[in-house]
């Protein structure tokens, strides 16, 4: 695709969101526009898979890890501090600290693919087991108290940035989207840039871009760095927005979440992930109205059919299949006759 | 003398649990390189075996060490068959796939059984050591693991299955071409390695609650053990068993169990950091 058309496609998605984003809270009810509040938390959180897993090959398994660390750190500097635009800058730099430590340790040993996935995995089990048990009075930082399963309750909602306003669920969701907007933007210059484009060719083909002279380690960290930093943002944004966090946002489902968004919508794509968490998001709300089917029995069928039947996505594959179709009609005697 | 005895099988006792719940892991991450995410899972269904057939009258060591393994290694054979057979060349995808497998074995068992732990009393009472007691099923378990681990030994080296799924692992086009059928050893050893897990989950079941949700309790143990002990079933799972159990319960001692799990993280995350390939991927390279 030439650059011209890439930057079209990607022009055409912002504007389609600030269409959203102006118009959503004005034409949709309270109950409605909270739903999708949510979906654009998740957006971000699945975008910070999106981009390591399709544009640096990295497939975390713990994406949850920095979900849960950010939505914890949030929750107690801002119970602290009592503001909430600063430490949410301060809960990004945490995370991004955090998944820089932890991948150093990962990709300057060299680990393979396999056992990266499951050193992440770990250590989000290893942090929902910690924070589970962090239930006594004495496991408190500052004023915030862990509590253990409970969870921390009542978050300072977001205020307005540099006021002492509290928004309203309409300004939530504007600012949200806002951000959702400018990560998506932000990560699309990444990915053109010449730091992207090493990362991409990390990804196509790790010995060639490593005898090529790049750092293959330094460039593998960034990127993961980057995308713990994004997973973090989105748990704080959650936690604001729940008012609440609790040792799930650890949990093994919510990695699981993240991966099969990421897959449903396609790898290697930014609006794939988007689509695919509000598409399955809306689907567990609605089969789970229906209270007779386990949420986790829907997510364990849609993975494993996905890895079965669509390995490239949802989205790609139909797109495919399209063509395909498209091709068949118009040569309807291929293969046909002797 | 009688605490230093103790303490002797409280650390024997955190080595033989690593052992069990990652040994039927390192069987198949070993031989086909598949990390088998439901494994938690696996050990699970082995727990509900033995809680279910006991309620119905088996006798406990039946349920335990008939019934829980036969049903688990069935189970992990239709697995093997339905979907993982497809996945052999994508390793990405066969985790995610056991992955999705995990999510909707738990969702499952919680529809049927419900959400609430289910358990069996502990067998065989307790035994005293000097002013100490312990239960004596504890050497049950030190006892079974060590047996596991000379059996998966002996089965490997001793044996002609043995010959032919080392050769397989080693060089699978090699042995195709001398008539092996790969296909099928990679079934028996998945369902093996299932049957293992089942095992060591009706083992588990009188010390364990047994819930839908135990398995989250057992994997990042079991992960973490076959990773760092690398490639060599074996050797590899007791070098790593040995040194993180002792670690983990030493830390344990200490502090309690949540920084024991954190301790033995942290362990395993330097050591890979040091020997990326696990313990036998550099110490030990030439071991089962």
């Amino acid at each position: 695709m030439s650059a011209l058309g890439y930057w079209r496609g990607v022009a055409l998605v912002a504007a389609v969101f600030l269409a959203i984003l102006l118009f959503v809270p004005a034409w949709f009810d309270l109950f409605e526009v909270l739903q999708m509040t949510q979906y654009i938390v998740l957006a971000i959180y699945a975008l910070s898979l999106a981009y390591i897993w399709g544009f640096g090959g990295i497939v975390s398994f713990g994406q949850a890890g920095f979900f849960g660390l950010g939505g914890y750190a949030f929750a107690v500097i801002s119970i602290n501090m009592g503001d909430t635009t600063v430490p949410f800058l301060l809960t990004i730099a945490l995370c991004f600290a955090f998944a820089a430590v932890l991948g150093y340790f990962m990709f300057y040993g060299r680990l393979s693919d396999v056992y990266l996935g499951v050193v992440t995995l770990v250590v989000t089990l290893i942090m929902w087991k910690l924070i589970s048990h962090t239930a006594g009075p004495e496991y408190a930082i500052g004023k915030a108290r862990l509590g253990g399963f409970n969870g921390i309750p009542s978050i300072p909602i977001m205020r307005v940035p540099f006021t002492d306003r509290e928004m309203d669920p309409g300004e939530m969701f504007q600012y949200f989207m806002g951000l959702l907007i400018f990560v998506y933007l932000l990560l699309h210059v990444l990915i053109r840039s010449k730091f992207g484009r090493i990362a991409i060719s990390i990804r196509e083909n790790e010995v060639r871009t490593g005898l090529l002279g790049y750092d293959i380690r330094r460039y593998k960290l960034l990127v993961f760095s980057i995308g713990g930093a994004l997973g973090g943002a989105s748990g704080a944004m959650w936690a604001t927005y729940q008012t609440f966090i609790d040792p799930n946002a650890f949990s093994l489902e919510m990695s699981a979440k993240c991966l099969i968004w990421v897959m449903a919508g396609g790898v290697g794509t930014l609006v794939g992930p988007i689509v695919g968490v509000v598409a399955l998001q809306y689907l567990s709300l609605k089969l789970g109205e229906t209270a007779f089917i386990n949420n986790l029995v829907i997510l364990g069928i849609v993975l494993v059919l996905l890895v079965l039947l669509m390995p490239r996505g949802i989205v790609p594959t139909l797109h495919d299949w399209l063509r395909k179709g498209v091709a068949l009609v118009r040569q309807p005697s291929r293969g046909g006759a002797p | 003398m009688d605490f230093a005895l103790i303490v002797l099988i409280e650390l024997l006792r955190a080595v033989a649990g690593l052992v069990l719940i990652a040994a039927g892991l390192a069987i198949i991450f070993g031989m086909m390189r598949v990390i088998n995410i439901a494994h938690g899972e696996f050990l699970m269904l082995g727990g509900y075996t033995v809680v279910l057939t006991t309620k119905l009258g088996v006798n406990l060591w039946v349920a335990i060490l008939v019934l829980a393994p036969l049903v688990v290694g069935v189970f992990g054979v239709i697995v093997e068959r339905c979907i993982i057979q497809f996945l052999y060349n994508r390793l990405l995808d066969s985790i995610l796939a056991t992955w999705g497998l995990s999510l909707l074995i738990i969702g499952l068992v919680t529809v049927v059984f419900g959400n609430t732990v289910e358990g069996v009393a502990t067998p065989l009472g307790g035994f005293a050591i000097g002013d100490y007691k312990m239960a004596s099923y504890t050497l049950v378990l030190i006892f079974a693991a060590a047996l596991i681990l000379a059996a998966i030994f002996a089965g490997l080296k001793y044996t002609r299955f043995g010959l032919i799924a080392r050769s397989t692992m080693q060089n699978p086009g090699m042995a195709e071409a001398l008539g092996v059928n790969s296909k099928l050893v990679y079934m028996a050893t998945f369902g093996i390695g299932a049957a293992l897990t089942g095992l060591a989950g009706g083992l588990l079941a009188p010390i364990a609650g047994v819930v839908p949700s135990m398995g989250v309790y057992f994997i990042g143990q079991a992960f973490i053990t076959v990773v760092t002990g690398g490639s060599a079933i074996v050797a590899g799972t007791l070098s790593a068993s040995t040194m993180l159990g002792t670690l983990s319960q030493s830390i344990t001692f200490l502090s309690g169990p949540v920084f024991g799990d954190a301790a033995l993280l942290l362990v395993a995350l330097i050591l890979l950091r040091l020997l990326p390939q696990g313990i036998t991927g550099r110490i030990f390279s030439r071991s089962l």
